[in-house]
């Protein structure tokens, strides 16, 4: 099996809080993976360890096949990142973006040209490819710096709330193309709140306090947890909690 | 270092400075403007200095006298009064700097021999001009009463007596006129090209980090030298055309002409330039906002204009405030533009300006890099 992501025992402290606790799972190559958890939780912490930008305190790690301590420089080439925050540059065109990170992800000129087209085509921007990325509304923008993260066909995806603030319509063509693009042989790992979206991917860990509380298929947590929906697992899962740490108290 | 990742970033720096209008103001517009202001403004040479005459003699000598004021291209006489209250109204008011009084008898104590007093009132609230009107006024005392006394020796037919004294023949070399615009105008392209490079640079890695776009750029595999060398490259281009603007400004139309090598010249501003911009990029890694960085550009421009010798000379300063103008890029750079603008210096006069000034710029770039890798982890 050919995994895309594979940590063991991955830990992170802050001083004396621990953000992530003995994190391990992995993920197979061309799924979309759904990592949820409530705000808090160590996603963020755990994507910043996976991209290479952060150390863990302990653990290891490999993503697309390269060691998240020792070659984190290797990882960034091989993994596309995008922020809730859609960091792109808004005086730029949406053409001018892409060639942008494409050239900084060392795309020469001729496969430039031709990855452009590729990503306009599959992101849905080739209408407004002439137009400044700042007056784009927040779909547009969202897909942009999807187009941005996959100019240079990273072998993992890696999307931080992609869809936070994103209106209904958009959040749909947005996890279409997402479909797409696993079906093209991307890995994407996704992070969300929206339990409908959660329910699309074929693989789901849900962390809670920086542990790893449920990780298996959407199917395979609902029967685990004797619930209908994964928003149930969810809350079943926060509320095992709230009533551990009563016990505690008793 | 990958050049097709740092073409890129070049490219994309010159897109945003294309696009930003304020951007392009301070690159092209702000020089020329700096320079024809300061050219036209900071002036130490004073001319024409409103005087207002009480002549209450009124006789050919007395109208001697004053012509005599006139004639000296440093007063122009803007009105007479009738009396010593009219004089102090005319100065309090500010429509005159000084004011002459001639005496009643005069002319009468002249022509008997006597030493006659003759009054001249100076506003000293600005001392420059004050300083000037004293120094002229004596001067021309001294040649009138000069005159005077060979007159009279003359008449006595004893004229050729006189103690042939010393003969003094000043030479005024670099700047025989004396004009205070020939020695700003080199001082001027420093500060111009500072003030330039460091605001423009000092914006650069701020205003990614402002936007956000600097944490997508550490996702990257961009390296941090290939990033602060594609960001500076394109602010050498600007500053290169303003190095060439502003000389231009300053041989062509303020009539200063270059006494030194002009290709010395452009190698010692690039060697400056990478000061001022490691300066700018320096600043660019410790700001957090654009407003932080505009504040710490004003506290390192600010100084610079007083301690680096560009208005005042730092050989009046202190020791300690002559000391920190060192500190300074610019204060090594005014020296150089001077010594081969107005001197018409070579480089191996010039080595204790320039290798100080070397030693800063790869400091501060190197500096700068390692701040910002700090940053990147």
């Amino acid at each position: 099996m050919d995994w895309a992501i594979e940590v063991r025992d991955l830990t992170k402290k802050f001083d004396r809080y621990t953000a992530v606790d003995r994190l391990s799972f992995k993920v197979p190559a061309g799924k979309i993976f759904g990592f949820l958890g409530p705000n808090g939780s160590g996603k963020s912490t755990t994507i910043r360890m996976l991209c290479g930008i952060m150390r863990p305190t302990s653990g290891a790690g490999t993503v697309t096949g390269h060691d998240i301590t020792a070659d984190p420089e290797k990882i960034k080439q091989n993994i596309g990142y995008m922020s809730q925050k859609f960091s792109l540059y808004e005086d730029l065109t949406v053409e001018e973006n892409l060639s942008f990170f494409g050239g900084i992800y060392g795309l020469k000129k001729q496969e430039l040209a031709q990855r452009l087209e590729e990503v306009l085509e599959t992101a849905l921007l080739g209408t407004k490819r002439k137009a400044l990325a700042g007056i784009l509304s927040g779909g547009w923008k969202q897909r942009l710096a999807l187009g941005c993260a996959i100019i240079h066909r990273p072998q993992l995806l890696i999307l931080d709330e992609p869809t936070a603030g994103v209106d209904p319509v958009s959040r749909r063509v947005f996890w279409d193309i997402l479909r797409e693009l696993a079906s093209l042989g991307f890995t994407i790992l996704v992070t969300t709140h929206y339990m409908d979206e959660a329910e699309q991917c074929d693989l789901v860990a849900i962390m809670y306090q920086g542990v790893l509380e449920g990780f298996g298929s959407p199917a395979e947590l609902k029967q685990e947890w004797q619930v209908n929906s994964l928003e149930n697992v969810f809350i079943a899962m926060v509320e095992r909690h709230r009533s551990l740490s009563e016990e505690v108290k008793v | 270092m990958n050049l097709n990742r740092v073409k890129h970033i070049i490219l994309k720096e010159f897109i945003h400075i294309l696009r930003d209008k304020p951007s392009l103001a301070i690159a092209f517009v702000m020089p020329v403007m700096m320079l024809l202001l300061f050219g036209y403004a900071v002036t130490t040479d004073i001319n024409n200095i409103n005087l207002v005459v009480l002549d209450q003699d009124m006789t050919s000598a007395s109208r001697a006298l004053i012509q005599a004021f006139q004639n000296s291209n440093y007063y122009v006489v803007t009105g007479y009064e009738m009396s010593y209250t009219g004089v102090k109204n005319e100065i309090d008011a500010g429509r005159a700097k000084a004011g002459l009084i001639i005496p009643h008898g005069y002319a009468d104590k002249l022509s008997r021999g006597e030493q006659s007093p003759v009054q001249i009132v100076i506003d000293g609230s600005d001392p420059t001009v004050a300083r000037t009107v004293f120094n002229s006024a004596q001067l021309l005392g001294q040649e009138k009463s000069a005159e005077l006394r060979l007159a009279s020796l003359d008449r006595a037919g004893l004229a050729q007596k006189i103690p042939a004294g010393i003969d003094l023949r000043p030479r005024v070399w670099y700047n025989p006129e004396m004009t205070s615009l020939r020695f700003n105008i080199p001082g001027l392209i420093g500060l111009v090209l500072q003030n330039i490079t460091i605001i423009l640079t000092a914006f650069a890695l701020v205003r990614e980090r402002e936007r956000g776009t600097l944490e997508q750029l550490i996702v990257t595999p961009v390296k941090p030298r290939e990033l602060i060398v594609g960001k500076l490259v394109p602010y050498i281009v600007i500053a290169i055309i303003d190095v060439a603007l502003v000389l231009g400004i300053g041989v062509f139309w303020f009539d200063v002409p270059v006494a030194g090598s002009t290709a010395l010249l452009l190698a010692l501003s690039a060697i400056f330039l990478m000061s001022a911009l490691g300066l700018g990029m320096f600043i660019s890694t410790v700001a957090k906002t654009q407003l932080q960085a505009m504040q710490m550009a004003i506290a390192i421009l600010l100084p610079s204009v007083l301690l680096s010798g560009f208005m005042f000379p730092r050989e009046a300063m202190p020791k300690l405030v002559c000391f920190l103008g060192y500190v300074m890029p610019l204060t090594y750079f005014i020296e150089i533009l001077r010594g081969i603008i107005l001197k018409g210096l070579h480089l191996y006069q010039l080595w204790a300006d320039v290798v100080p000034l070397t030693v800063f710029g790869v400091a501060i770039i190197a500096l700068s890099s390692l701040r910002f890798r700090k940053r990147l982890d």
